[in-house]
């Protein structure tokens, strides 16, 4: 059985290396292919599941050594797998969306001439995405995380025609390399104190203490914040957050599969698997807890300024993987309900991000929740799908969005003292500002009049159900987003099964389950009705509204760009031109005067090289006077 | 007479021929002042061995007189050839060395 575990990384990896190098002749069924494979490695994920819930809570880890990968003396570096209830939680929820994804991408890039690659990129993210979760140390798991990198770098500039594209996808792959940057000097830092990067004798497993246990707080605090800000990185967490936005550029299937199953959750991953060095280390994780409550409404606020349906969406990730890092951030008492609201978005952000799609495919790829209006009519499987998933994230009550956010604002009140009000404060707010903005999206896009506008040719949009091969997966990812929660939190039975991989324990909260409950519910209905208010009753302009100075700053995500532009851009190009000014005039300049001198000197010395005979004659004669004059002169003396 | 004064003579041809040397353009000139200074030293060789009462300077001069015989056959070879190719004895024509 455990021989299965290479397999769930390699039936996506070869997807997608016969996809590449397959050529021409895979056209007709390579998308199939892809989506076979993707299905098959989820279906090993579902079998290890099986063998995995037959055994004891004590035997449930498996490790799986594949080779030595770098033997040198005093370095060992091993291709192992690790696979625990952590991973094997997220081992389902990339195969399981990521299958879900391939099956709607057949239809939405039907007419794609570069499809067979598109899903040869599918394969690939979701490789390195399983690598990087089954890795069972650090090293391995940066090969996925670059895998990572790599493979969102090629989808979001898929379409690498439009500028904008192709600039996108530098721009993701740029500020990933920051964060990336991180992760390998958190690497360094691990093996220069502790001599390794293995999980097991690194981090320790249930009952034994691992070596970070006798490292030095300091030490600890660092690599915890090295390893933050490779997490800041590819969860799009401020003040990396910048590439999130316009990574909206690829085809939306990629979009989803970025926000939902894979990428973004490395991050909360990375934070996750490495319990053990932050729950060390209490100054990296009040680092941690401060990103994830910035990120949580910085995203929010930027969702609720945007008229493009993705990136309010993109928006709303932003904000909802900002509540994830902050119950990591938490520690015990937050980690598993991490995961599990992790879980539960992935299926509703999926459904969200696919029905988003779905009104592209049918509106002529327009974007501009302003040009939509009344869709419901037109497309009801994509209205019934999207508002379940619209239902879920804003936490109504019953759907999975309510009992994973619930729980992390219950942990957050948890974490006791002035600290705890403020955390709560903030997750309440976010609460509310979420169901605000997604009231907005879904009302803009299905309620209301038809705003619907002739695209550049002059084509009328003809609003239409998308084909089948789209709804399928939508209405499975909607079935996800009702259910999922509840059945976690029946029993508390996600709670059980994670418990002896993150640990676990109850805060002091100085509010019951039920107020917390209650006051929740209250901030959501205000935001819904503040919403309503606004763009439910009167008619929505197609022109937007010039809008007060927060909402134009949030239209270009809260100036995220001219910030960076101003503190990095500008100063790095001033110190290019100074260093490039040095370089031609300084040393070139030094070397280019010496030789300039020589040539010189020496075009002066060619001229007593004339040519004529008579001159050489005479410096002989002078030559010859010069000497016999010496010789008498030195006799003389 | 006082051999001395054959050293001033020598001194004064030669000084003529190394003058010839440097001014005079046309190329058989400026070999008549060569063969001009040879003699000149042979005479002053000549003039040594008198005042030192032995042969040795004579026979320098003779080998002297068989280099010139030998460099005249080479030099005004050369001199015709350039003529021929030239049309001119000009010393300053043929200036193709330089740079």
């Amino acid at each position: 059985m455990n021989s299965l575990i290479p397999l769930l990384v390699a039936a996506p990896l070869a997807g997608a290396a016969l996809l590449l190098l397959g050529g021409r002749r895979l056209d007709r069924f390579g998308h199939w292919l892809a989506t076979a494979f993707a299905a098959l490695s989820f279906a090993f994920g579902l079998a290890l599941l099986a063998s995995m819930l037959g055994r004891e809570t004590a035997e449930r880890q498996v490790d799986v050594n594949l080779f030595s990968w770098i033997p040198v003396n005093g370095f060992q570096a091993d291709v192992g797998f690790q696979l625990d209830q952590l991973s094997i939680t997220f081992v389902l929820l990339i195969t399981g969306v990521g299958t879900l994804i391939h099956l709607y991408s057949v239809g939405y890039m039907a007419h794609d001439e570069r499809r067979r690659r598109f899903f040869a990129y599918l394969n690939l993210f979701l490789a390195a995405m399983l690598l990087l979760v089954l890795a069972d140390n650090y090293l391995l798991l940066y090969v996925g995380w670059e895998g990572v990198g790599l493979a969102s770098y090629l989808l979001i500039g898929f379409w690498q025609h439009k500028p904008s594209a192709a600039t996108a996808a530098k721009k993701a792959f740029l500020v990933n390399r920051v964060g990336d940057m991180g992760l390998s000097i958190a690497i360094m830092l691990m093996f220069a104190e502790f001599g390794s990067f293995a999980f097991g004798p690194l981090l320790g497993s249930e009952g034994t203490a691992g070596a970070v246990g006798q490292a030095s707080e300091g030490k600890l605090t660092a690599i915890g914040l090295m390893l933050l800000l490779a997490a800041c990185g590819k969860s799009a967490q401020v003040p990396l957050q910048s590439w999130l936005g316009d990574a909206m550029e690829g085809p939306t299937p990629v979009s989803a599969l970025i926000h939902a199953a894979t990428m973004v959750t490395a991050g909360v991953y990375l934070i996750t698997r490495s319990a053990s060095i932050f729950n060390l280390a209490p100054d990296a994780q009040t680092t941690v807890v401060v990103v994830g409550a910035v990120t949580l409404i910085f995203g929010a606020i930027v969702g609720c300024a945007k008229d493009d349906i993705k990136k309010a969406l993109a928006g709303s990730t932003m904000s909802q993987i900002g509540y994830m890092i902050l119950a990591a951030g938490l520690g015990p008492i937050g980690y598993v309900y991490a995961i599990m609201h992790l879980v539960t978005h992935g299926f509703f952000k999926a459904g969200l991000f696919l029905g988003a799609g779905s009104v592209m495919h049918g509106m002529n790829d327009e974007v501009n929740m302003r040009h939509y209006g009344g869709l419901r009519k037109y497309m009801p499987v994509t209205f019934v799908t999207f508002g379940l998933g619209y239902l879920a994230i804003i936490g109504f009550p019953g759907l999975s969005g309510f009992f994973s956010k619930d729980k992390i604002i219950e942990a957050a009140f948890a974490k006791g003292g002035t600290e705890g009000w403020i955390l709560g404060g903030v997750t309440l707010l976010g609460a509310a500002i979420t169901a605000f903005y997604m009231t907005r999206v879904m009302l803009l896009t299905f309620f209301g009049e038809k705003r619907w506008q002739p695209d550049a040719e002059g084509h009328e949009p003809h609003p239409h159900e998308s084909p089948s091969t789209m709804k399928i997966p939508m209405i499975v990812l909607a079935f996800g987003s009702v259910f999922a929660g509840g059945l976690f939190t029946l029993n508390s039975s996600f709670l059980h099964w994670l418990e002896p991989v993150t640990g676990h324990a109850e805060g002091d909260s100085p509010l019951s389950p039920l107020t917390v409950t209650l006051i929740t519910t209250l901030c959501m209905v205000a935001g819904v009705a503040v919403s309503y208010l606004m763009y439910g009753r009167s008619p929505v302009p197609v022109v937007p509204p010039v809008g007060s100075a927060l909402t134009r700053a949030a239209r270009r995500d809260l100036l995220q760009d001219d910030f960076n532009h101003a503190v990095l851009v500008r100063p790095g190009s001033a110190l290019a031109a100074a260093l490039v000014y040095f370089d031609s005039r300084g040393l070139d300049g030094f070397v280019n005067g010496l030789a300039a001198t020589i040539g010189g000197v020496s075009s002066r010395l060619r001229r007593i090289q004339n040519g004529y005979v008579r001159s050489y004659a005479l410096s002989m004669f002078g030559g010859t006077l010069v000497l016999v004059a010496t010789t008498l002169l030195m006799r003389s003396v | 007479m006082n051999p001395v004064n054959y050293l001033y003579l020598a001194g004064l041809l030669f000084t003529i021929g190394a003058s010839g040397v440097l001014i005079r353009r046309n190329a058989i000139v400026l070999f008549m002042c060569v063969e001009l200074m040879l003699n000149a030293s042979n005479l002053a060789l000549v003039t040594f061995s008198r005042l030192h009462g032995n042969l040795d300077g004579q026979i320098i001069a003779f080998f002297t007189m068989v280099v010139a015989a030998a460099e005249v056959v080479v030099g005004l070879a050369i001199i015709v050839s350039i003529f021929r190719t030239r049309h001119s004895a000009s010393v300053d024509d043929s200036n193709l060395m330089k740079l």
